[in-house]
């Protein structure tokens, strides 16, 4: 390993700007492409069972 | 053979390709990590620091991967894209729809990454280069089928349509993949090539192999997860979606 302090390997040899900046984006877009995806489905999932209710409170089940 | 062909029928419809689709998503998520770890441990404590670049050069971990992801991303959804239209399936055209957001965010990534290492290197964030420019053109490729069906409203008019855009926009993929060869540029050459022995120590290779697996697992996790998402939506009127949300 050729890190030899915590301070040392976020500095990244002077590169830190450009070595974090391009970890950091790419960790967060991977972050929140999920969780965009996560409220997606609960959205189509409520909005199926708000439909469900409304059928049910009609009295014609399905 | 008969068996086969059951097969492919069988999952073909969104209705049992749902759950399959939900089944195989842990597995995705869980080779992703796996992965993404292993290949940042090597990238960042295993693999030396460069000769010429320094530190600066571990960039290399993600924009390669993000490069590669963008352009074989593309050619899946054309894939499908093309299949929805020649077989008039509508799973095919969903998978389509699914790919191409991550896609995009592939192709964004590999320009933010290589303007990030073209800056300290190159001391430019951008020049018009024939390997930038067409990974540039990947990206409104990507953004021109997404607005493409966005801007449609009727689902199955909208698929055709993109369709059409992808299966067109293909020809640019080869470009950005030769436009090292084909032209003098400024982007360094391929890192990695079937018919010569690659031209980085072994530890930086596998670091990047394994990041490129990581986006690779990650990118058809998120294809998954968007999928049953957009057959939700497409098929509430179905009996099976109404049955499946009780």
């Amino acid at each position: 390993m050729q890190w030899h302090s915590v301070g040392e390997f976020f500095a990244m040899g002077g590169y830190a700007l450009y070595v974090w900046g391009s970890f950091g984006v790419t960790a967060l877009a991977l972050v929140i492409e999920p969780l965009l995806l996560r409220k997606r489905r609960m959205d189509v999932l409520e909005s199926l069972r708000r439909e469900r209710r409304a059928d049910e409170r009609q009295g014609n089940p399905s | 053979m008969q068996n086969t062909i059951i097969h492919w029928f069988k999952y073909g419809s969104p209705q049992s390709f749902y759950p399959l689709a939900g089944k195989m998503l842990p597995w995705f998520v869980a080779l992703a990590l796996i992965f993404g770890l292993a290949g940042l441990w090597l990238g960042f404590f295993v693999a030396p620091t460069d000769a010429v670049q320094g530190e600066g050069y571990r960039i290399i971990f993600i924009h390669v991967a993000a490069s590669w992801m963008s352009m074989f991303l593309y050619l899946v959804m054309a894939f499908w894209a093309g299949l929805g239209l020649a077989l008039n399936t509508r799973l095919s055209s969903m998978m389509a729809s699914a790919v191409a957001p991550t896609g995009a965010l592939m192709a964004f990534l590999s320009l933010w990454t290589g303007a990030l290492w073209g800056k300290p290197m190159w001391g430019t964030w951008w020049v018009w280069d024939a390997r930038l420019t067409s990974e540039l053109i990947l990206l409104f490729l990507y953004l021109g089928f997404l607005a493409l069906q966005a801007a449609i409203d009727e689902p199955r008019r909208a698929d055709k349509a993109g369709a059409i855009l992808a299966l067109v926009g293909v020809v640019n993929v080869p470009i950005i993949y030769f436009s090292v060869k084909w032209w003098n540029t400024l982007h360094q050459g391929a890192s990695v090539s079937i018919n010569k022995s690659p031209s980085m120590a072994a530890t930086m290779l596998w670091g990047m192999l394994l990041m490129a697996l990581c986006f690779w697992m990650y990118s058809f996790a998120v294809a998954l997860l968007r999928v049953r998402a957009i057959i939700l939506e497409r098929e509430r009127t179905s009996e099976w979606v109404k049955h499946a949300v009780a």
